[in-house]
């Protein structure tokens, strides 16, 4: 039977009160939301908290909404509100994209976007997401609030800019004019980890790409950001000659590891294929030529 | 610590350690062992009960976390003797052989019907596609979900 280690349990009931709990407690603590990542670590004692504070209460965490020029994301938003959201396929399709395929449908009515950010798993396909996008999170201290760009989140395997003492409160994705993005994924069955999955999104001015971002799930150590094929497509027409080329520098900028899940020269050249489908679908969307 | 817990409309009380997880609360404490611990790792789907309404795995869930919440297991499903639709679609079409994913994918099942009472082959696929069967390759499971929508959709209309 897998139980996790002993551990006190307590519920929070304002993210104030979390936040001082986690301040009280210190890196002994952990907050749990969907449990579907750490509960599994803890299992295995490759996670041991001693204390674990419940946030599924705090429901003030769980929205998603357009103010200004950003779309907001509660950090306890389910991954079924991802899916579902209208206003999110509007602005970003390629979190459908992901969760379509993020686990199963039982698991995504439990695991939550903060929860899948903070755990930070390379496997992971949200860190990917946010990070093609240029998201932001908000992370909040006993001090009060930063903001901290996505390109800065990831630390290391399994570390992120949240902090002892800190809570990841939201999600902000910028809404910019002539985007489109995509996410690929390929994994063995469904529910689970990718072996290689990639993220795109470009943002077209004139018929060139004035921006754009790519990001890899699961052929690193961390999510990998592609800033180098960033550079390459910068100010450059789309074509498929082009987005070979990215998908050329995915294979070579990646690091995969060699597992159950496929040798070190497949994931390569997943991650290069992947990298190409998802910068052509972002760009259909953004010339409107695909839904 | 105590915990007081909505399992089939009747409240459970009990002192537990918090790193009980839900399906070992179920199967101990009101000793409801039609839930089934499976895998232990949220893959497989065998020990699916509903959480206020929607499917979740119980091994992947502490029991403190559902204090205040409503759960409902396979037992809830037949009522006076007479059977869910669900279970009777299982029971129709032959939609079982062992019997050890049964209790999840009839729980998956009741609450995909609650939420789309037509759902299409691929829709039924989709929802089930947490829940791992190693003996009926599937079909006969799709099968009497299409049942029991049909037998739902009939039953409304009277015929």
């Amino acid at each position: 039977m897998q139980t996790p280690a002993s551990f006190e349990y307590e519920r929070a009931t304002s993210v104030e009160g979390a936040i001082a709990s986690l301040q009280r407690l210190g890196s002994e603590a952990r907050i749990i939301a969907g449990g579907h990542s750490l509960l599994p670590m803890m299992k295995l004692r490759l996670a041991n908290p001693e204390h674990l504070i419940d946030i599924n209460d705090l429901t003030e965490l769980s929205y998603i909404r357009e103010e200004g020029d950003e779309v907001l994301i509660g950090a306890l938003t389910r991954h079924v509100d991802l899916l579902k959201s209208e206003l999110l396929f509007r602005h970003a399709p390629l979190f459908r994209d992901a969760e379509k395929v993020i686990a199963d449908p039982v698991v995504r009515n439990r695991g939550t976007i903060g929860g899948s950010l903070c755990q930070a798993d390379a496997a992971e396909d949200l860190s990917a997401v946010c990070s093609a996008v240029k998201a932001k999170v908000v992370i909040r201290g006993a001090g009060g609030e930063r903001v901290v760009g996505m390109d800065e989140f990831h630390v290391g395997p399994y570390v992120t800019a949240v902090g002892d003492g800190e809570l990841l409160t939201e999600v902000r994705i910028p809404l910019r004019q002539g985007g489109g993005s995509a996410h690929e994924k390929v994994e063995r069955r469904a529910g689970d980890w990718a072996i290689a999955a990639a993220s795109a999104a470009v943002w077209l001015d004139a018929g060139r790409i004035a921006d754009s971002g790519i990001a890899l799930s699961a052929v690193g150590l961390t999510t990998i950001q592609l800033s180098r094929a960033e550079e390459l497509l910068f100010g450059k027409a789309p074509s498929d000659e082009l987005y070979t080329q990215a998908g050329e520098i995915a294979s070579a900028d990646c690091s995969p590891s060699a597992d159950g899940r496929g040798p070190i020269d497949y994931k390569r050249h997943l991650a290069g294929v992947l990298t190409k489908r998802a910068l052509l679908r972002a760009t259909a969307r953004a010339i409107h030529q695909e839904v | 610590m105590d915990v007081s817990i909505t399992v089939n409309g009747e409240q459970v009380s009990r002192e537990i350690e918090p790193r009980q997880l839900l399906v070992h609360f179920i199967r101990e404490t009101p000793g409801l062992t039609g839930t089934h611990w499976g895998c232990d790792t949220s893959n497989c789907g065998a020990c699916v009960v509903l959480m206020d309404g929607a499917p979740v795995k119980s091994c992947t869930i502490l029991a403190a976390m559902t204090e205040g919440h409503e759960i409902r297991t396979v037992e809830s499903l037949e009522v006076d003797g007479q059977l869910d639709p669900v279970q009777m679609g299982f029971h129709e079409t032959h939609a079982l052989q062992c019997g050890f994913c049964t209790p999840g994918m009839l729980m998956t099942a009741r609450a995909l019907l609650d939420e789309n009472p037509d759902p299409t082959d691929l829709e039924i696929r989709t929802a089930i596609s947490g829940a791992i069967c190693r003996c009926t390759g599937y079909k006969n499971i799709v099968s009497a979900v299409r049942w029991a929508a049909e037998y739902e959709a009939a039953a409304k209309q009277g015929v």
